[in-house]
């Protein structure tokens, strides 16, 4: 337990000291956020409607952008080969690693959203909606993540086929989220129906992830 | 016969050789006798000849989810008993399943436009077909990034059996999704029951064209034993060269 700890701490020292880059994922959000009203224009009733949209598909790049780095550096210096014979298993080392990652990486996008939200023209009731499904799902994006960073990690051109891999299987994660969002300012279902929906995909994620990731890490290693 | 004693490579490719004729020509047969049916099946009142595409486009449908299911069985047999032939079976199945998936796509678009007056409606049933499509290239796309094919195998295996997880749960979403945003759907199956002139043409149909992927898919194995033995020869030939 102690280990795991260190790993933790130790990952996220890393994450936010100098070359952590753990800010640059808010930047490329709020620049894809700035990017869309110069794609549809400045219309504000519309950006209001598309606005939880925008912010979820923002996040979601965001997050797939910097899961190549989730276990790369590791792998370069080879950490990970420590990690993989350590005495802790593989499975909630990988899962500790990707909890660190969330707490760097998309926890800023959670707290960044409300303020981009303002932006797009988001009422409370409906920034209020989206921060709490962003907070809810971005696990799930980065534990679904976790596994193909784990089958790309050895690869010399990992980076470009980890969004192909990932991306089909973060649809249902998008889907619920857009979706509560939607319902707490529209309708028509109650918030709750897709929000508990949006849970059970994550801790689904958060037990998944780490299993097939370990898996995949030590079939890379052989 | 177990399945182990088809571990061996060299049996497998003599038991495979005997039977490809043999299974090449029951596909040639149940095609012959599928058309012939459709051929004689009646147009459809409102749909005229276009019904026929049905007759492509569903087995092909019901061989695109096949293609996953044989591929998650090799991916268990990879994993788990690390069977020698499970990973040879997995990257034969996955081009061929994601061909069936293309060609449902296409027929659907091509029944569609005259019917719905569109190639493409972001309908429930065509967007997670679609899905399916982009997660089949996503597997090859693994199989041609790693270079060592053991290696590949692995971790294909462990990307089709999270797929395998989660295509139910992508179909549910879909679902979900479509039922939200378009709420009267243009596809309506629930019509009349389907009636024995259209339903056993179809049936022949669905067989042959399984027979059609079980004859493809032990081809392109015995191939891929074939691609790996020269791989290694000239693996072993590039070391015995001289100068090094």
């Amino acid at each position: 337990m102690n280990g795991l700890g260190a790993l933790f701490l130790r990952d996220i020292r890393i994450a936010i000291r100098i070359g952590g880059g753990a800010m640059i994922g808010v930047l490329f959000f709020m620049s894809v956020v700035t990017l869309m009203p110069f794609a549809i224009g400045p219309d504000l009733a519309l950006l209001t409607r598309i606005g939880p949209a925008i912010l979820w598909l923002g996040a979601l790049l965001a997050s797939l952008l910097a899961l190549d780095r989730l276990l790369a550096a590791d792998q370069e210096d080879g950490s990970l080969d420590l990690l993989t014979m350590g005495p802790a298993p593989l499975e909630l080392s990988v899962g500790v690693k990707a909890l660190a990652h969330w707490l760097t990486t998309a926890l800023p996008l959670v707290i960044a959203s409300p303020v981009l939200a303002l932006f797009l023209n988001l009422d409370l009731l409906a920034t209020a909606a989206v921060t709490a499904t962003l907070l809810v799902g971005t696990p799930a994006l980065t534990f679904i993540g976790l596994i193909g960073a784990a089958l790309t990690v050895t690869l010399r051109r990992g980076g470009l086929l980890l969004p192909v891999l990932i991306l089909p299987l973060a649809i249902p994660v998008l889907i619920f989220g857009v979706a509560a969002s939607n319902a707490a300012v529209v309708g028509p279902v109650t918030f709750g129906t897709p929000f508990t929906i949006l849970c059970a995909l994550t801790l689904m994620s958060l037990v998944v992830g780490p299993f097939a990731a370990a898996a995949a890490l030590r079939a890379g290693q052989e | 016969m177990a399945l182990i004693d088809l571990a061996n490579p060299t049996r497998f490719l003599s038991l495979s050789g005997r039977a490809l004729p043999w299974l090449a020509a029951a596909t040639a047969l149940a095609f012959a006798y599928g058309f012939w049916l459709t051929a004689g099946a009646p147009d459809d009142y409102q749909q005229g000849a276009t019904v026929k595409i049905m007759f492509i486009h569903v087995p092909s449908a019901w061989l695109a989810m096949f293609g996953w299911m044989v591929m998650s069985i090799a991916a268990l047999g990879t994993l788990v008993w690390r069977h020698p032939l499970a990973d040879m079976a997995a990257k034969a199945a996955a081009p061929i399943g994601a061909t069936f998936t293309l060609i449902c796509l296409i027929t659907g678009s091509l029944w569609g436009r005259p019917m719905w007056g569109t190639y493409w409606v972001w309908d429930a049933r065509l967007t997670s077909v679609f899905v399916l499509f982009l997660m089949y290239l996503g597997v090859i796309a693994l199989w041609r990034t790693v270079d060592d094919p053991t290696r590949a195998g692995r971790a294909a295996a462990i990307l089709t059996l999270v797929g395998a997880i989660n295509i139910p749960i992508i179909k549910f979403s879909v679902d979900w999704w479509n039922t939200l945003h378009q709420p009267a759907s243009v596809v309506k199956m629930s019509g009349p029951a389907i009636h024995p002139t259209i339903l056993l043409p179809l049936l022949a149909m669905a067989a042959a064209f399984t027979l059609l992927f079980i004859t493809l898919h032990v081809a392109a194995m015995r191939n891929e034993i074939l691609k790996r033995r020269v791989r290694s020869m000239h693996m072993m030939q590039a070391e015995a060269a001289p100068g090094r």
